[in-house]
């Protein structure tokens, strides 16, 4: 049978990144470097509380004696920590309205298409629904709308360096209370030198009249990014969350090490999406962001929910398992996820579902989709302690290779400490058809197209979990992202 | 003239280094707009492999020989050029794809179609009116086409499927491959009915076949016998009655050389 190749080389992959520009705007960076100055600038550029630097130094001495993790399927060049710029902010920063942002900014999110005027919104002009925004450019928040809407429902929406000074308390009782200083290699470096990110508050029963989302931009060079999100859904609450991400292309590697803690009280419910693509890579595989993120998820509440859906497109090396520990009886964690891999990307990536509480279930639907030379690997833990009687979780996992260059890989984790549980696994690992192609090809759908035809049709399951708003968006994104991977 | 195919040669890209194998050794046929015409043959007479290599299905190679398609080479397009020029084969084992809605399959098909033609794309609800009406003329349900392509169907309901995309695509000249394999007499009927429903004055078939069967169905105008990749006898309906009754052994011996 004659072997059909249905892959080429794939080139200049980094021309297809239209995020790709770079933005001129004069910015203040503190010198290159890692030490416990340089973390006491970040503390007081930002005006932090003594408490916060505490914490902070705190954090910063715990990493000093850890060791990098090295068990991941990925390969990376080793990271010299202080050549990083870890703090890196436009000059002129925006205070109260959009007219004091610099206009290079602006249009650098006008360019990405992220909606910043509220005006446009609320004049009801066709196809902007009403998103609040909060837009981190490298290490600083510029703006945050909407905030009077969402104070008028008692939500606090802004950004996690304005919630230190503002609701100092909420921050104390909350921060590091999911992923500890101590927690991980990454989450100790950001405890230490995190810049910005969003803080979310939602009060006891109340549904957050509109959808949250944070996009964050690296802009400048050689700098590391380190976001810490906080959010927190009281009581009864419910609140959707998006976060878009999206970097300069840039020959040498960025460096991106984001927390993100989500705590969900009684029948409280967050739902938590992203949309990462950061620039990955030119086709040889030069330049493009590590992500190497921990995302965890406290259901403490009775009945609490969580969902996590995902969808990777870009960096050089995705490091994530965006969790759910379900503590609360009745609790639940749904973890949705589209990972694909181009060019020489890799990606070790998963989820983490440890049940402890009574009746407690979880979903895992992960879709990873493999093409040029790169590797996609799944990791997933699925854990059911002794008291978690009526655990129940199901876990599919299927992989799309196309080509047959790359690499998808399964790494499953279960454990169980009781009998009085369910898990359920299934896994599916296939390849583009040549038959498939040529069917949809005979039918007049070029090749190209059909790629992204049978791609989007193995992903749809989880681009229905994302906010609508983002459907499209995501799905062009997806294809763009599968650009060149046929040939 | 429709299609116009002269002493085609082609042969398989081999598997093991040096092993060639010609399957098609100088076919000729012609078929002109508002005919019908039937292929029967045995097993290996390379009737599929000629309806793979009109449809530009890879892994074939020509050697000699030249196929026109409405005054065009055929040979020099891509499967999707030659869809948007009007050529449709119904396959013999249709592919599923998974998630893919029918509905949406079919859009994305007519409209790849009309931009490759140079038409705009059809409106959604321009597209919907195409649809309900001919789901209603070929006696579909719409229900199926929420379903993903081919995932799960029948083999008749498959088939089926393949005349809704013919009718959806409007397409000039209409290769059916083996549209009867697999299925029993009533679903025979309904494919049948389906086919017919299209037959038109500017539109020609290519019907593929080991059985006489399906022709007492879709009745043809030419009937043609092939063994060992060419066309030995070519004849009217009766033809087919003559191969149900003596068999295609008489022409593989004439054809042995």
């Amino acid at each position: 049978m004659a072997d059909e190749s249905t892959v080429r080389t794939v080139q200049e992959l980094g021309e297809k990144y239209k995020y790709g520009f770079e933005t001129r705007v004069e910015t203040e960076k503190a010198p290159k470097g890692l030490n416990e100055d340089i973390i006491r600038f970040i503390s007081q550029k930002k005006n932090e509380p003594e408490w916060m630097l505490e914490w902070r130094l705190d954090a910063y001495r715990k990493w000093l004696e850890m060791e990098e993790p090295k068990w991941a399927k990925v390969d990376y060049p080793p990271i010299d920590f202080q050549d990083l710029h870890y703090y890196a902010a436009p000059k002129k920063k925006a205070i109260k309205s959009l007219d004091e942002v610099d206009p290079e900014i602006l249009k650098t999110y006008e360019k990405l298409g992220i909606p910043l005027k509220e005006q446009e919104v609320l004049a009801g002009v066709e196809g902007a629904s009403k998103v609040a925004v909060d837009a981190v450019f490298d290490s600083v928040s510029v703006v945050t709308t909407f905030r009077e809407e969402l104070a008028k429902a008692g939500v606090i929406f802004c950004p996690i360096s304005e919630a230190i000074r503002d609701h100092p308390d909420l921050v104390k009782k909350y921060l590091g209370s999911v992923v500890p200083v101590n927690d991980n290699f990454y989450a100790a470096l950001n405890s230490a030198v995190f810049t910005d990110g969003s803080f979310v508050y939602i009060p006891k029963g109340v549904r957050c009249p509109m959808e949250l989302s944070t996009y964050f931009r690296i802009n400048e060079r050689q700098t590391g990014q380190f976001e810490r999100t906080l959010i927190i859904a009281d009581e009864g609450s419910y609140v959707s969350y998006l976060e878009g991400c999206t970097a300069p292309m840039r020959d040498e590697n960025q460096l991106h090490a984001a927390v993100v803690e989500l705590i969900a009280l009684d029948d409280a419910e967050i739902k938590y999406s992203t949309v990462q693509n950061w620039y990955p890579g030119d086709a040889e595989g030069r330049g493009g962001v590590y992500n190497f993120v921990t995302k965890r998820a406290d259901c403490r509440g009775r009945n609490s929910k969580v969902s996590w859906t995902q969808v990777e497109t870009g960096s050089a090396i995705t490091w994530k398992y965006p969790s759910c520990i379900l503590k609360g009886d009745g609790s639940s964690g749904e973890f949705y996820s589209i990972a694909i891999s181009n060019g020489m990307q890799q990606v070790d990536s998963g989820t983490k579902m440890i049940h402890l509480g009574r009746n407690t279930t979880s979903r895992i639907i992960s879709k990873g989709i493999s093409a040029g030379r790169s590797q996609n690997t799944y990791r997933g833990l699925v854990s059911v302690g002794r008291k978690a009687h009526g655990a129940r979780n199901f876990t599919q996992c299927d992989s799309l290779l196309i080509g047959d260059r790359c690499g998808a890989h399964t790494v499953p984790y279960i454990t169980a400490k009781t009998p009085h549980a369910k898990v359920e696994h299934e896994a599916t690992t296939s390849r583009i058809a040549e038959d498939q192609l040529f069917y949809c090809r005979a039918r007049g759908i070029p090749e190209e197209e059909a790629v992204a035809l049978i791609v989007n049709g193995f992903v749809r399951e989880v681009i229905q979990k994302l906010p609508m708003e983002f459907m499209a968006e995501t799905q062009r994104l997806i294809n763009i992202s599968l650009e060149g991977s046929v040939g | 003239m429709l299609l116009n195919v002269e002493n085609l040669r082609v042969r398989v890209e081999a598997e093991e280094e040096g092993e060639v194998k010609e399957i098609l050794r100088g076919l000729s046929l012609t078929i002109n707009p508002g005919e019908v015409h039937a292929i029967m043959g045995p097993n290996g007479s390379g009737k599929s492999t000629f309806s793979h290599v009109l449809a530009g299905k890879p892994g074939y190679e020509v050697t000699d020989g030249t196929v026109r398609f409405r005054g065009e080479d055929l040979l020099e397009l891509e499967p999707e050029e030659r869809a948007a020029k009007g050529l449709f084969l119904a396959f013999q084992y249709p592919v599923e794809i998974p998630g893919v809605p029918y509905m949406q399959f079919l859009k994305v098909a007519l409209n790849s179609q009309r931009k490759l033609r140079g038409e705009e794309e059809l409106s959604t609800p321009d597209f919907m009116r195409l649809i309900r009406r001919e789901t209603e003329r070929l006696n579909i349900p719409m229900d199926m086409l929420r379903r993903p392509v081919n995932v799960g169907f029948s083999g008749g309901e498959k088939k089926r499927m393949e005349v809704l995309q013919m009718a959806v695509l409007n397409p000039t000249l209409c290769i059916l491959d083996e549209i009867d394999s697999g299925l029993d007499i009533d679903a025979l009927k309904v494919v049948a009915d389906g086919v017919n429903a299209l037959r038109s004055e500017d539109r020609g078939f290519l019907l593929i076949t080991h059985y006489q069967r399906l022709l007492d169905y879709i009745e043809p105008d030419h009937v043609h016998v092939m063994t060992k990749g060419r066309i030995v006898r070519s004849g009217g309906k009766d033809l087919a009655l003559e191969l149900e009754r003596e068999g295609y052994a008489a022409y593989v011996e004439e054809n042995a050389a």
